[in-house]
Parts: structure tokens; sequence; C-alpha cells
């Protein structure tokens, strides 16, 4: 194997795997602390988010939410941008899917409809992504602080929204009202159940193709296309960008649309995949796991797959440990996420220079 | 240790990067109170080396003296401590920070700032004075012209003490009179008992301004002399080891219609400065259009507004039936479209990406070529099978479309690029620097080539900055100074001495600019 190659595996392999086993040995060591058996947790957290299908099918549908906006931090990546707005740009996706559910004609087919909420998420994020895009772009205001800035005008808009404009007449709570059924995704516990399998209830929903699918899809653009090699140029150097004849300024903008759109497809999953109303804070916590699951993944589509069924463990085995364990509470999973992050993000490179020195010395 | 009659010793000093061997057993020995030149080519080891003594790099193994005392640096702090200075290529000063500021960054001295500023004021001041290296102290560094920074960066060396003081390569940014100026500082310094390390390739400066001069090749010192005993030639024929200097054979220039004319050019750089003034020239088929100049004279942008990175202030040019005027500018993409191949100056940052695969930085420019995009497809296999087929064509070295841009030599990724740009048969040529820093094998390599497309009648304009390339292989020679054309001389009848005189602006007819300059 040539040099190149093993600091490939080193690099794509062996260091974000370094990276999970150590995050998980620090909370082992904060499990002792707190007086739990490390290995007793473990086996309730595994058994909790694979062990039976009803589990499964949680750990599968929180998954698919840090699929979308793990893949919408990752292209703004590859253009060199760093999306801190997909929080916002899901929760403002998902006020398009709202709009499209709540007053286009119910009495369309499935087959339209739902393509048009799914494009709703897609056209809102977007929309909430291109004036940062635009500063970015054309004043030089730097992406991560407007980016953070919409999060905050996201959630101000949509408590407007809910308050004033979609609450229903006597409802006291600020959520619109239920989606007509049509354009509700069906769950997977239902497709079994019509070939004749019977799973245990969960929220897992169709969304999960739709993750799927645009994970092949991004793949296929950024790697397969001139746009994605366009976008992968900038990210990499300007000036190569600019001497290619491409405009650096366009693929700022174009690739922050592409990404809001991908953050905005958690409302998929959360609205009419499973809650079928519109809500405060449904996309809450969605959007920053995202740039944990794109770190970790690697910003590519196969390793963001991978992150996110990771993250998806964690949220359901956290959520069965405080269920199971007196002296746990689910705050324990923002702890282990914590650590993920540092350790994965953080402290990406801790073991590299000891990796390079073991499996790929530099040859003399 | 000032009495010491030695400076700097190197015994056997051995350094390797990976598979290069960047000094390979050098010995050196520097005369205290001497100008000692070194010279070599690009990559010949004359930067390691120094860094080595400067404390960025350990030597794998060999021995250093600094006046007559072991040492081993590990870091700058060390080898200042020593007493050795360094005033690098490009000046490591903040821009923001006055002079004062940046010359007690790094021995500030204590919590507060206010006293050691006042200190190092009254030391300025008198080696100032007794050096004759007057500089404004509360001046932003960034409001200083470049030579001004260079004295910045003496200053700072001395002021901690050198007793030895390392230049890299520093008249590469000044202009001849800045050279001068420059020079008549290291005969002040050398007066006081500083020792002054010169590292250069241009003969010229050792012959007028050294005492010794060390020649290293590939990595080896392979001669010392003292100055007034060695000519340039011989010193020519050690630093590239063969008596012939790069003689390419080629035939006279057909030359035919132009196909790019420019006409009163005015162009701005990214930073809005205006670099490029009145400048007007035709390129036409089967000629090589040299343009010389010291870096920085507006060169570099005249290029980029060629090849459609920089838009036009004023002026226009014509360029195979099209016109690109300040109203109507054309990007590189359709420039490219037209028959326009551009090889940047910067050949890391502009020419490949570094961390793209081979086949990935032979795509730059042509991403959208309608042969490799099957509608949204773009096809990595012809991709690839084009890269290996250029690859062959130009001899890169290891033929292998997927190996990382980064991992060839410096040769290898320009022969790259030049098989890029030359392989899509452009009728015109834009070639900034085509052989800056590499070996001389890749060198006769490419001039070959850039003469060949002549010979196949493309209109090809080069700029470098060494003058030598840019006398064997062009067929006329415009030389631009300070933004502007000063010269346009036939090749056949340049001659080095005028072409410096135009460089500087300075030929008799032009004496009155000269003059307002300074």
């Amino acid at each position: 194997m040539t040099r190149d190659r093993r600091l490939a595996w080193i690099n794509g392999l062996l260091l974000p795997l370094f990276n999970v086993l150590t995050a998980f040995l620090a909370t082992a060591v904060v499990f002792l602390f707190i007086g739990v058996d490390p290995i007793k947790a473990t086996k309730i957290l595994i058994y909790g988010a694979l062990g039976y299908d009803e589990g499964l099918g949680y750990t599968l549908y929180y998954a698919t939410n840090f699929v979308f906006t793990g893949l919408a931090v990752a292209v703004a990546f590859h253009a060199g941008l760093f999306n801190i707005g997909g929080e916002g740009q899901a929760y403002v996706g998902g006020l398009g899917i709202a709009l499209v559910a709540l007053y286009i004609n119910p009495a369309l087919s499935a087959w339209i409809l739902i393509p048009l909420a799914i494009s709703g998420g897609l056209l809102f994020g977007a929309l909430w992504a291109i004036i940062p895009a635009y500063l970015q772009a054309y004043r030089g205001s730097h992406i991560v602080i407007t980016t953070i800035m919409f999060n905050f005008l996201a959630s101000a808009l949509m408590v407007y929204m809910l308050v004033h404009v979609l609450r229903e007449v006597g409802q006291m709570s600020p959520e619109s009202r239920n989606f007509p059924e049509v354009v509700w995704l069906p769950f997977v516990h239902d497709v079994f159940a019509g070939f004749g399998y019977n799973i245990a209830k969960s929220p897992l929903n169709l969304s999960i193709l739709v993750a799927l699918f645009f994970s092949l899809l991004v793949w296929f653009f950024l790697w397969h296309t001139r746009w994605g090699f366009a976008i992968r140029a900038t990210g990499k150097s300007n000036d190569a960008a600019i001497y290619s004849g491409i405009n650096p300024k366009k693929i700022i903008v174009v690739t922050m649309c592409i990404s809001g759109a991908l953050a905005g497809l958690v409302g998929v999953n959360e609205l009419i995949g499973v809650q079928h109303r519109l809500f405060l804070n449904f996309n809450y916590g969605y959007g920053f796991g995202g740039i944990a699951v794109a770190l970790m993944g690697r910003n590519h589509p196969v390793g963001i797959l991978i992150a996110a069924l990771l993250f998806g463990i964690l949220y359901q085995g956290g959520a069965e440990l405080d269920f199971e364990l007196q002296n746990v509470s689910r705050d324990i999973v923002v702890v282990m996420q914590g650590l993920v992050i540092l350790f994965c993000g953080g402290l990406e490179y801790l073991y590299r220079p000891l990796l390079i020195r073991f499996l790929a010395p530099i040859e003399t | 240790m000032k009495n010491s009659h030695i400076a700097i010793e190197l015994i056997d000093v051995d350094k390797h990067f990976g598979a290069v061997h960047a000094n390979d057993k050098v010995n050196l020995s520097v005369k205290t109170g001497t100008i000692h030149g070194i010279v070599g080519e690009n990559g010949a080891g004359k930067s390691t080396l120094m860094s080595i003594l400067y404390g960025f790099y350990q030597a794998d193994s060999g021995q250093i003296k600094v006046f007559d005392q072991d040492f081993i640096s590990t870091n700058s702090r060390q080898s200042i401590e020593a007493g050795i200075g360094m005033v690098h290529q490009h000046f490591m000063l903040v821009e923001n920070f006055t002079v004062l500021e940046n010359v007690i960054l790094g021995s500030e001295g204590g919590a507060l700032i206010t006293e050691s500023l006042e200190k190092a004021r009254i030391e300025l001041t008198r080696l100032a004075k007794e050096y004759g290296l007057e500089v404004e102290l509360d001046v932003a560094v960034e409001e200083l012209s470049v030579g001004m920074q260079q004295r910045v960066e003496i200053l700072k060396g001395l002021y901690k003490g050198a007793k030895v003081l390392i230049l890299d390569e520093p008249t590469g940014v000044l202009t001849p009179q800045e050279s001068d100026e420059l020079f008549r500082i290291f005969e002040a310094l050398k007066k006081q008992g500083v020792t002054i390390i010169l590292i250069t390739h241009k003969l010229r400066e050792i012959m007028s301004i050294t005492d010794y001069v060390s020649v290293m090749r590939a990595g080896k010192m392979v001669a010392h002399r003292q100055t007034s005993e060695t000519n340039p030639e011989e010193l020519a024929e050690l630093m590239i080891g063969r008596k012939v200097l790069l003689n390419i054979v080629r035939t006279e220039a057909k030359s035919g219609d132009p196909l790019l004319i420019a006409s009163n050019l005015e162009i701005h750089n990214e930073q809005g400065i205006k670099r490029v003034s009145e400048v007007s020239f035709e390129a036409r088929s089967g000629e090589i259009l040299g343009i010389a100049g010291v870096t920085g004279n507006g060169q570099g942008t005249l290029l980029k507004a060629l090849a459609g990175i920089l838009p036009l202030s004023k002026g226009s040019i014509e360029i195979l039936g099209e016109t690109i005027s300040p109203k109507k500018s054309l990007n590189p993409q359709e420039l490219r479209n037209l028959g326009v191949a551009h090889v940047p100056e910067d050949r890391q940052r502009m020419g490949l990406i570094s961390d793209f695969s081979a086949s990935e930085s032979a795509l730059l420019g042509y991403q959208n070529d309608k042969e490799i995009n099957q509608g949204v497809w773009l096809k990595r296999s012809l991709v690839k099978a084009n890269c290996e087929s250029i690859m062959e064509a130009f001899d890169v070295r290891p033929t292998n479309p997927d190996l990382k841009s980064s991992n060839f030599s410096g040769g290898n990724q320009q022969k790259l690029i030049l098989a890029r740009e030359f392989e899509r048969n452009p009728q015109v040529l834009i070639i900034g620097q085509p052989t800056r820093g590499i070996d001389i094998g890749a060198i006769e390599f490419i001039r070959k080539r850039i003469i060949e497309m002549r010979d196949a009648g493309k209109a090809i304009i080069l700029i470098s900055v060494e003058l030598e390339e840019i006398m064997s292989i062009s067929d006329r020679i415009i030389v631009m100074c300070d933004g502007e054309i000063t010269g346009t001389v036939d090749a056949a009848n340049a001659d080095e001495a005028t072409l410096g005189m135009m460089m500087a602006n300075a030929l008799p007819s032009d004496k009155q600019i000269t003059e307002a300059q300074l």
C-alpha cells in the first residue's frame, strides 16, 4: 500500500474510530464518577437503541434528522463555508412544508402533495440561507456570524408565525392545526403491516428513504458533476477557482442555498413524517448536531450516514438510560454528545501524529 | 566571543526531507566581519541550510559552531541569543504595528510595554546613526516602501544583538536604487564588524558586494572562492554543473498576424491599487513576446488581466476577434473557449490545487468541456484517461492521475499545468514564470515545448523575472518598470546591460523620470 493510501485510511477511518472510542472511554469515566457501572450502562444503551424493533425505529428516526443536517453542513464545508445556520434553516424549512400541507388543496393526490411539501422545505431552507450567503459573497460579512444570527431570527419568526398566523382559533398552544392526512408520510410500521409483517410502532417513517436518496444525490453532485467540482475547487483554493473561470461569489450563494435546502428537510421527517402539525422548536438541536455529524463523517455522505446513526443511537439509548437508571437523567445524552464533539471535532487530529508515525512513516 | 576569527562554522551538516536530500554533508566557514555570499539555483539547499542555522529545522547530523561555541538551535530564540539574525525573503513584520513595535516584538521584557518602547527608541536611534539605517520609528510598517521594511528587518536583527546577519534573496523585491542603498548599508555593517551572509542566485550581486562566495548545487557545497579570484562564468558553471548555459537551439521566428493587440491598458490589482498604466503592445502568431521586469512592477497584474482575472480600468485588448474593454470583460472561461491558454505565475495557489488528485488539477479551467460532460454527469473515467495521456505527452512523473497534486515535484507540477494548457490547442498562450523553482532538466524540457508552440504558429506572451530566460527564448522583449513599458527591443539585439537599465527605467532618455521618482 502506498503512503498516500495509508494516509487516506488513517484520515478516513482510523482517526474517527479512535476519536469515538476515546469519547466513549471518557463517557465511561463520567459514569464511574456518578456511580453507574459503565458496562451496565453500555448494555442498556446499546440494547435500548438497537436491541428491539421499537428502539431501533426511534434510533433510525433520530438518525434521519441528523443525515439532513449533516449533509447540509458537509456541502457548505466543501465550498469552504461553515454553515452554523442549520438550526434556523431547518426551522424555516419546516414553515415551507407546513404552508404546503396546510394551504394547498388537500383533494390533490399524495403523489403531488408530498413532493410539493418536500419542495417547500427545500425552498424555504434555501431562502433562509440566501441572505447570509449574499452578505458573505458580496459584502464580506462572515458566514459563521450571520448564520448564527439567522438562527435567532428564525426562532423569532416562527414564534410570530405560530402565535399570530398559523395558530388555530380557540387554541392555546402555539401550533398549527393538523395537516390533512393525505400529506402524511407513511410510517414504516404501517408499510410493513401492509406487507403482512407486524413490527412495533415507532416514529420511523419513509423520510429515511428521502434521507438516503439525498445522501446519494449529494455524493453524485459533489464528485460526479462539474458543479460539484467547481464547489470543491472553490473550497480548496479561491485563486485556483477564479483561474478556472469559476465565480467564487456565485459558488458561495449557490452552495449555501443547497446547504440550507438540505437542512430544510428536517421538517419532512418531523412534520409530515411524525407530528403532522407545525409546532415550536421541532428542530431543536438537530442543526447543531449536524455539525458534529458532518465533522465525524468527514463531510462524506457515507461517513455522514454512519455518524448520523451513531448520534441516533446516542439519542435513543440515552433516553433509555434515563428511563432505566435512577441517577442518570436525560442530560447524559448531552454529555455524551459533548464528548463526541470534543474528541471528533475539537481534538480531531489528536492521534494523527502517532498513527502516522506507526502506520505511515515518512520514507527516507 | 567577539574576537573569534570564524563566525559560523558548519561541519558535515546533513538534512533530509523525506526522499529529498536537501543538504548533503555541507561544510562552510564564514570569517568574522566579512560579507559571505552563498549562491545556488532554486532548490539547491541554500534556504534549508540557513533555516537550520536559524533553528527552524534541525540537522539530521553534523556539527555547527557559532563563534567557536558548539551550537544546536531548536528555535529562533536560541539563534538570536547566539547572535544570529535573519532577514527572510518574505518579511516577518506585523503590518499594522509601528516600526518601534515591530522591533521590540519578541523582546518586550516585562508586562508593561512603555518602558521597553522607550529603551528601544534610544537604542534604535543610536543604531540608526551608527549604521546609516534611518527609519521613522512611529510609522506603521504597512506605510513603508519595501526597501524601508527591509531596513526594519535589519534593525530588528541588530537590536536583538545580531553579530551575524543572514539575508535571504534580499534584492528580489527591490528596485536597483534600493539595492544599491542596501549594499551601502552592508558596507557600513561590515565596518562595524558585523558578519553578513547573503543568499542569492544573482551573480552580479555576488561579484559586486561579497568578500567570499560559496556555491551550492543539489544539496552539496561544491566550491568556496574568494570573490576577487573568481568570475561570473566560473560561478555559473559551478552552480549549474555544466558548461553550456541552457542554450536552446531554435530557428528564426516566422511571425505572422497579431493575435492580441493591447492598447493603452490601465489595470488595478485586487487591492484596487493601480499597477499598470498606458501599456500597449501586440503579440503576433509564431512569436514569443517576453515581458521583463523586476518582480512587482506590474507584469503579474498585466498577466492576470490578459487572462481575464482582473478587469481593465482603461484601454482595450483585441484578442482572437473579440474586444475586451472596461465595459466588456471576458472571464477566464470565455477566454479559454476563445483559445487563450494561461499558465499562471503562482503554480501552487492558482495553477493547481494541492489537495486535488492530478487528474482533478488537470481539469481546472476545462471542467465544462463537452467531451467529458454527459448531461449533468462529469465522466471521471474520461478525465482520468485524458490526464494520463497528457501526462505521458509531457513526461510527468509519476504517471499516476490519482496521486495528490502536492506529491509531485515542482517541475512535474509545472509540466502538468503546461500539459493541461498546451494540449487543448490554444492560439494565444499567456505564460507566467514557467520555470521558477524547478530543476534544470524540467526547465530545458519546458522551454523546448514553449518554442515548439511558437513554431506551430501560436502567439506567446512570456513573463519571467529571470532575464536569462527572457533573453534565451523570446523573439521580442518589452520591459516594464513601475507599471509602464520602458523599452521594447528585438531579442537579437538585446543585451543584459540595456535591459537592466530599462528595468530600472534609467536609460539616458528617461533620466528625468528617474530623478522624479527618487
